[in-house]
């Protein structure tokens, strides 16, 4: 594709067996994705996961040590950065300190011989809010305003695909719920192809047609959304995209429609289309908000599953949501999520509860339990914390 | 005074920042004030009463007198204006050169070579070493292998690339190599020190924004590293336009190359003409300085552009 033009429409982008090792360490082993043309692609992942190497490798500022890369069908893996129809919001910003704001922003359509690149740069300042800055260096702008021309100086060239890196982490909720709302109405407008990197799964979840979940350089689950949520593949998947309740256990009955674990004595049921193991250990789970607590049990209803009794060792109230975690003896401790509806918390702690919930909201993990604690240390501090402070508890009471 | 000036000036009680500056400050730049005083002032008026000096009446050789003798000025310009053209085009030539030389080598290492430190510290030594060793000496080893002996000036004319009767030493040639390769140093260094510090991420930003490599060195790297350029070119040029070792031919010149440095040394120290020696040297140190803050000016904006 011509460099010397705006993009009319988005190129597709695909990655054929991408392997990127640096000396003494690979940061990428096989990755294959296919983004589609027009499609807004989300790279959600912890630190460190290869996320900025992917997009370095797409927009040629690293070269793979194996595989090739295409887009809009093309290979562009020999080509040179600069003839590339790609465009990154870098996440250092890499605003060039000697030019001013606009210079900065109109330096892609400049080089590309684009007609009246002062008032296109101009345009893309407004959308970011940032006109009236124009004339000042980069340098004295806050970091929100910086990140801001980061992302005009990229969008101003329409790029068939446009990569961003984490493009609003420095800006305040409010800023930053704008911006996404102009990124999708840019990305909408003009049908670009956009491959958005980002730490924020709220982010991704509402912006994104497509989400995939990286872990140590590879591809952990990559699906719409809503299929992330529903049935994460594995427990990294279930922890890192919200938080999930994962229990471990044989198989120990399986139908033409569900399979029913042994969760230490209890029989927890999970339908087979849920389910991606069916034999043997699995690890299945429920979302925290999927469950119900129950004061009095315990409840018999073919169609939920019921764990307890179990007791409240801490409630935390949060708005919309108060949030409880129920030690239930020989299982673990789990995360329930409960809607304030009615004023105050329904129960408090030290209370007995029972958990129940539907069958059809259990999902079945893919991982191979033995392997899955090797994903732990990379759980969000939010959870660790958690963690520390109920096995702080659970110390507690045992003393 | 300008204690006084200051506090008639500024508000002093209510001006925080005003208050705070004045006293320790000049305190603290009083003995430099004292030594640009002693050591600065004192020698360039002194220089300047002499270039205004006339030959006393009946006096020996070198005996003048305090006088306003303008015309020494007009007389100095019209004979040594040669010497003085001279000068300027060296020192100008030497100056591209050794950029021309110094930019890829200080590119090299400070940029290319870092993820190799050890080359990077073992080239930087290459390049501070021959500062142990007097640049005298090193000049007139190039004298040695420039003249007309030598091995290379024989080869040069065994290929023909030389006439049989032409020489190497006494020519511009040999001056403005002379200047180019003992300033050399002084160009690298500080280049080096700005491109060390340059962060290739605006070079890969430039990449992404299409710019070509080319467009990237004289958009994004050239620009970031004006301010090792402007100081290199500065400390190369400035003594470089005065120099008279390199000219001097007792090493690389002639007398056809002769520089004003060597007008200097000569009416100063042989002809003990002082008026003369002085009112060069004052014409050396305002074209110096005319055309640098010229240039300082003009490298300060073009950096915006
Ligand atoms: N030039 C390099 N040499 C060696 N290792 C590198 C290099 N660049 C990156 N890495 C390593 O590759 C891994 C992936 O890095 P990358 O920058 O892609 O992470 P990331 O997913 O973008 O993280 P973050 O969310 O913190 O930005 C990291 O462990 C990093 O240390
Ligand atoms: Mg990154």
């Amino acid at each position: 594709m011509a460099v010397g033009a705006f993009a009319d429409r988005g190129a597709d982008l695909k990655l054929v067996s991408i392997e990127k090792r640096f000396p003494g360490f690979t940061a990428i082993e096989n990755l294959n994705l296919t983004i589609p043309a027009g499609s807004f692609f989300a790279l959600l992942g912890p630190s460190g996961c290869g996320k900025t190497t992917t997009l370095r490798l797409v927009a040629g500022l690293e070269e793979p040590t194996n595989g090739r890369i295409l887009i809009g069908g093309a290979d562009v893996t020999n080509q040179k950065s600069f003839q590339r129809p790609v465009n990154t919001v870098f996440q250092s910003y890499a605003l060039f300190p000697h030019m001013t704001v606009l210079e900065n922003v109109a330096f892609g359509l400049r080089r590309r011989k684009i007609g009246d690149p002062v008032a296109k740069a101009h345009e893309a300042l407004l959308l970011v809010e940032l006109d009236h800055l124009a004339h000042r260096k980069p340098q004295q702008l806050s970091g929100g305003q910086q990140q801001r021309v980061a992302l005009a100086r990229a969008i101003v060239n329409r790029p068939a695909l446009l990569l961003l890196d984490e493009p609003l982490g420095a800006l305040d909720l409010k800023l930053r719920r704008q911006m996404q709302l102009e990124l999708k109405t840019i990305q909408e407008e003009v049908g670009l192809t956009f491959l958005h990197v980002t730490h924020d799964q709220e982010e991704a979840m509402t912006m994104a047609d497509t989400i995939a979940v990286m872990n140590k350089g590879r591809i952990e689950q990559m699906g719409e959304p809503q299929q992330l949520y529903e049935l994460p593949k594995t427990a990294f998947v279930a922890n890192f995209l919200g938080q999930s309740n994962l229990f471990t256990g044989p198989v120990v009955g399986t139908t033409s429609t569900a399979i029913a674990v042994d969760v230490s004595g209890e029989k927890i049921v999970v339908p087979v289309r849920r389910a991606h193991r069916a034999s043997g250990q699995v690890t299945i789970g429920v979302r925290p908000e999927k469950l119900t607590l129950h004061t009095q049990g315990p409840i018999h209803d073919a169609g939920r599953n019921v764990m307890g009794p179990g007791r409240v060792i801490d409630v935390s109230f949060s708005g919309v949501s108060t949030q409880y975690l129920v030690a239930v003896p020989g299982v673990k401790t789990l995360v329930v999520f409960a809607q304030n509806v009615a004023f105050g918390p329904a129960v408090h702690v030290g209370a007995q509860v029972w958990l129940s919930w539907n069958i059809d909201h259990g999902f079945g993990l893919d991982d191979d339990p033995a392997e899955a604690p090797r994903y732990e240390a990379d759980l969000d501090t939010k959870t660790i914390a958690r963690q520390r402070r109920s096995s702080l508890i659970t110390e507690l009471e045992g003393a | 005074m300008a204690f006084a000036a200051f506090s008639t000036t500024t508000t002093p009680s209510t001006d925080p920042v005003a208050r705070r500056r004045s006293p320790v400050a000049l305190f603290l730049l009083l003995p430099g004030i004292l030594y640009l005083m002693l050591f600065f002032l004192t020698p360039l008026v002194s220089l300047l009463l002499t270039s205004f000096q006339a030959p006393r009446e009946f006096g020996d050789i070198g005996q003048y007198d305090y006088a306003f003798r303008w015309q020494n000025y007009v007389e100095v310009v019209t004979t040594y204006w040669p010497h003085i053209v001279r000068s300027f085009s060296y020192a100008l030539a030497a100056t591209f050169f050794a950029l021309l030389i110094s930019y890829p080598l200080a590119y090299f290492i400070g940029v290319k070579a870092r993820s190799w430190p050890l080359l990077q510290s073992l080239m930087l030594v290459l390049v501070i070493a021959p500062f142990f060793i007097s640049f005298l000496l090193r000049t007139l080893a190039w004298k040695q292998l420039f003249s007309d002996e030598s091995f290379v000036v024989q080869s040069l004319k065994a290929l023909s690339l030389l006439g049989p009767e032409a020489h190497v030493t006494g020519t511009a040639f040999s001056v403005i190599f002379g200047l180019t390769y003992n300033f050399i140093p002084f160009m690298t260094l500080p280049l080096y020190t700005t491109l060390e510090r340059l962060d290739v991420r605006y070079l890969e930003a430039g990449n992404d924004l299409y710019a070509s490599p080319f467009q990237v060195f004289r958009k994004v790297t050239i620009p970031l590293s004006m301010p090792g350029i402007v100081a290199g070119t500065l400390l190369t040029f400035i003594p470089a336009a005065g120099d008279y070792i390199n000219a001097s031919r007792d090493f690389l010149g002639g007398t056809g190359t002769q520089m004003m440095g060597n007008v200097i040394e000569a009416n100063f120290l042989v002809l003990q003409n002082y008026p003369t020696a002085a009112a060069l040297s004052i014409i050396l140190m305002t074209v110096i300085l005319v055309i640098v803050s010229i240039y300082v000016k003009r490298s300060g904006t073009e950096e915006l552009l």
